[in-house]
């Protein structure tokens, strides 16, 4: 096979160049300024600034509750990634049997996609209301004082069904497609195979739609580390207080709302370590288990 | 004949610009949303029709820790509005910052327009000003805490608003609570169970003098006063006597409103807000109550809401006008249209006089509860305090009083907690300044 290429090296770069001054004015750039600053602690409007080497980092370490909050994120990045794919598979699996009705079906469960997460989280305000919540009444009906913005837990609660019942349909829109393209004859197949329908979801379907999981996974993570900032800063109503925070959420605090812009920036430079730490695992460990077709 | 009406549409353009340009034109970002903005545009507007040689702008920037975070923002990029409205936890940042802005005791003496700090309420002279007594912001929407009550159920229950702690535990809310009600909520326990428990027992609130005459600043929280108070509140939350509903100001506001809770600390600012609401039952309000076990004699409190300031480096005949504006502002009739509309106090003993003299205070006795607190004995400990990183102190506060009242922890473990984070974050903001 001949190989492509360019008789030109300047074709190439002048292509690619959009692209990686993108990157370079919206990623390195703000990058590079955050590491410089979380050496320093400085005055807000600019007059003042002292070099303090690594104390913006090692305060963190010390501080209570920055590993709280750590902590939650998390357990709270486990339960949204888990709960989301779980019920996302399940709707899938079951939608992908529908054969009356499929698209009003599939239609409905992919509607909540269009919504965007402060507006989640704002209807998560309404469902969670602490006189006239129904799903307050719902767990009251349990016997738990379900009460948003008080209790530590209710609140946690609050925002760990209103991230997952958002990402939901993203995940039912690719495990549904991913299933779909999995092919008759090998359906066929295993039907005469195995005649346990558990036993052919897991020995078949499931290792044929890992690819689908995988790229969900790293999605997922992502998306409760950082995309549920809104649905966070709607459920706290403005006033952090005791509720639960993640670390993207701090970071945001301590910057935007205290003014704190060394602190701020060493906590996003740890958090820019963290992902890409996260995203080598998942290249290096699990995605060797994988095999695309 | 085309190239005529050019040639005139030219002209009047060239005309209406220079016209325009005679017109210095200022700006100002504040944080008062809904009702409090309306009243805000209707006071630039009233300043614009005054006069024709200035024109002020506002422009709503969001929550108080919004504006205060755009203003920076736009200050380092070199576009800072003129006047900037900056609240009491921002306060130190924006007068630590030497440069940012202009004394609006300076502003005014250098543009001709008399200023004369005693003119202004006693409560409200000195906590925009720096450690000399130079008054650096101009005191805008003052307010401070006091109690609202529902006058149908104190009836209810045969008692009156108490005047102190004491009273409260022994006899009004137990009586509240036999009547149905829950008898207390508030809507800031920073500003109104420590900021201002601080200035009305007239205890130091922090070293320096209240940290007015210095950075290396250590804050004074952790004392017997307050942990005695904040073991007593959870104790009423434990009785039924008290209520948390969280640390949003509507979200404890809103019971009191139902009127399920029979007494609510709020800000006076708070009255304007609450008359419009046409309660369904009958409101007053009186002072903020004090522990006679502390002390015999409860001094004036600390003014909360926010301050304008000056911002530097603009022109001179931009200052100028921002100077007349300030002029506007303070003056008596401004302030009693600002204080009748909202229920923010009069800053100046003037405006207070005009609307005593108007018959306010006779319509409405519970108006005139804030300007009384205000006035009430000076100490040393209540003229202000001045922290930095002050709006994350208020975090570890609200935080930590919030673990408190759902029992995951202790009232001693609580403040030992706020004690070192608040002072690590006061050495983290003199390191800022140098």
């Amino acid at each position: 096979m001949k190989r492509a290429g360019f008789d030109n090296i300047w074709l190439p770069v002048a292509l690619l160049l959009p692209q990686l001054m993108i990157i370079a004015i919206f990623f390195y750039w703000p990058a590079g300024w955050a590491l410089q600053s979380s050496f320093y602690l400085q005055d807000p409007f600019g007059f003042g600034s002292t070099f303090v080497g690594g104390e913006n980092y090692t305060s963190l370490v010390g501080n209570d509750q920055y590993k709280r909050v750590a902590g939650f994120t998390i357990i709270y990045s486990v339960l949204v990634t888990f709960f989301s794919l779980a019920i996302a598979l399940l709707l899938a699996v079951k939608a992908d049997k529908v054969i009356r009705g499929a698209k009003t079906y599939r239609t409905l469960l992919m509607w909540v996609y269009a919504i965007a997460p402060p507006v989640a989280g704002f209807m998560g305000i309404l469902f969670f209301d602490q006189s006239t919540g129904p799903l307050t009444k719902f767990f009251q009906m349990f016997g738990w004082d379900f009460k948003l913005g008080v209790d530590y837990n209710a609140t946690a609660t609050a925002m760990v069904i209103v991230a997952v019942w958002k990402q939901i349909p993203v995940n039912f829109i690719f495990f549904l497609s991913g299933l779909q393209s999995i092919p008759r004859s090998v359906r066929e197949a295993t039907m005469i195979d195995n005649r346990s329908a558990t036993g052919r979801f897991w020995q078949v379907t499931f290792p044929l739609l890992a690819p689908t999981a995988f790229f969900l996974l790293i999605i997922n993570i992502t998306y409760a580390l950082f995309d549920t900032f809104g649905i966070i800063d709607a459920l706290m109503k403005g006033e952090p207080g005791n509720n639960p925070m993640t670390l993207v959420y701090k970071v945001y605090l301590d910057g935007f709302r205290g003014n704190d812009l060394g602190g701020s920036s060493a906590q996003s430079v740890i958090l820019m370590v963290l992902v890409l730490l996260l995203t080598v695992f998942q290249f290096r460990l699990v995605e060797r288990r994988i095999h695309y077709t | 004949m085309t190239n005529l009406t050019f040639c005139a549409t030219a002209a009047a353009v060239a005309f209406s610009a220079t016209a325009a340009f005679a017109e210095t034109e200022i700006t100002w970002w504040h944080a008062m949303g809904g009702q409090l903005g309306e009243t805000v545009n209707k006071l630039a507007e009233d300043f614009n029709a005054s006069q024709d040689e200035y024109k002020i702008t506002p422009v709503y920037k969001g929550s108080y820790e919004e504006t205060l975070t755009t203003g920076i923002a736009a200050f380092r990029a070199g576009e800072q509005p003129n006047v900037m409205q900056v609240f009491d936890a921002g306060a130190a940042t924006v007068i630590g910052a030497k440069g940012a802005t202009i004394p609006v005791q300076d502003l005014l003496a250098n543009n001709g327009v008399d200023f004369d700090i005693n003119d202004y309420i006693a409560g409200v002279r000195y906590f925009y000003a720096d450690s000399d007594g130079k008054m650096i912001g101009m005191p805008f929407n003052s307010s401070t805490p006091i109690l609202y009550y529902n006058v149908d159920a104190l009836e209810a229950a045969g008692v009156t608003p108490p005047k102190t702690w004491e009273e409260f535990q022994a006899t009004t809310a137990p009586a509240l609570k036999d009547a149905g009600y829950i008898a207390l909520s508030q809507s800031h326990l920073p500003w109104i169970f420590t900021e201002n428990f601080m200035s009305r027992h007239n205890l130091p609130f922090a070293t320096n003098n209240n940290g007015y005459d210095g950075t290396d600043t250590q804050i004074l929280v952790n004392n017997d006063a307050i942990k005695a108070h904040f073991t007593a509140v959870s104790e009423w939350k434990d009785d039924g006597l008290f209520e948390w509903y969280g640390t949003g100001w509507g979200d404890n506001a809103k019971p009191f409103e139902e009127g399920k809770v029979a007494m609510w600390l709020g800000s006076s600012g708070s009255f304007g807000g609450l008359l419009q609401k046409d309660l369904p039952f009958e409101f007053s309000a009186t002072e903020l109550p004090y522990w006679e076990a502390v002390t015999a004699e409860p001094t004036q409190t600390f003014i909360g809401g926010a301050a304008l300031f000056a911002m530097s480096g603009q022109s001179d005949e931009e200052n100028k006008a921002t100077a007349e504006f300030f002029r506007f502002l303070t003056a008596p009739e401004t302030q009693y249209f600002w204080h009748q509309e909202t229920g923010y106090v009069p800053i100046t003993e003037a405006a207070y006089e005009v609307a005593k003299k108007d018959g306010h205070y006779d319509r409405y006795p519970a108006a005139e509860v804030g300007v009384n607190q205000l006035q009430d004995k000076a100490g040393d400990n209540t003229k202000g305090y001045r922290m930095g990183f002050y709006v994350q102190i208020r975090d570890i506060m609200n935080r930590e009083y919030g673990r408190i009242l759902t029992g995951e922890t202790d009232v001693e473990t609580a403040f030992k907690t706020i004690e070192e984070e608040a002072n690590e974050l006061l050495a983290r903001f003199a390191k800022t300044q140098g």
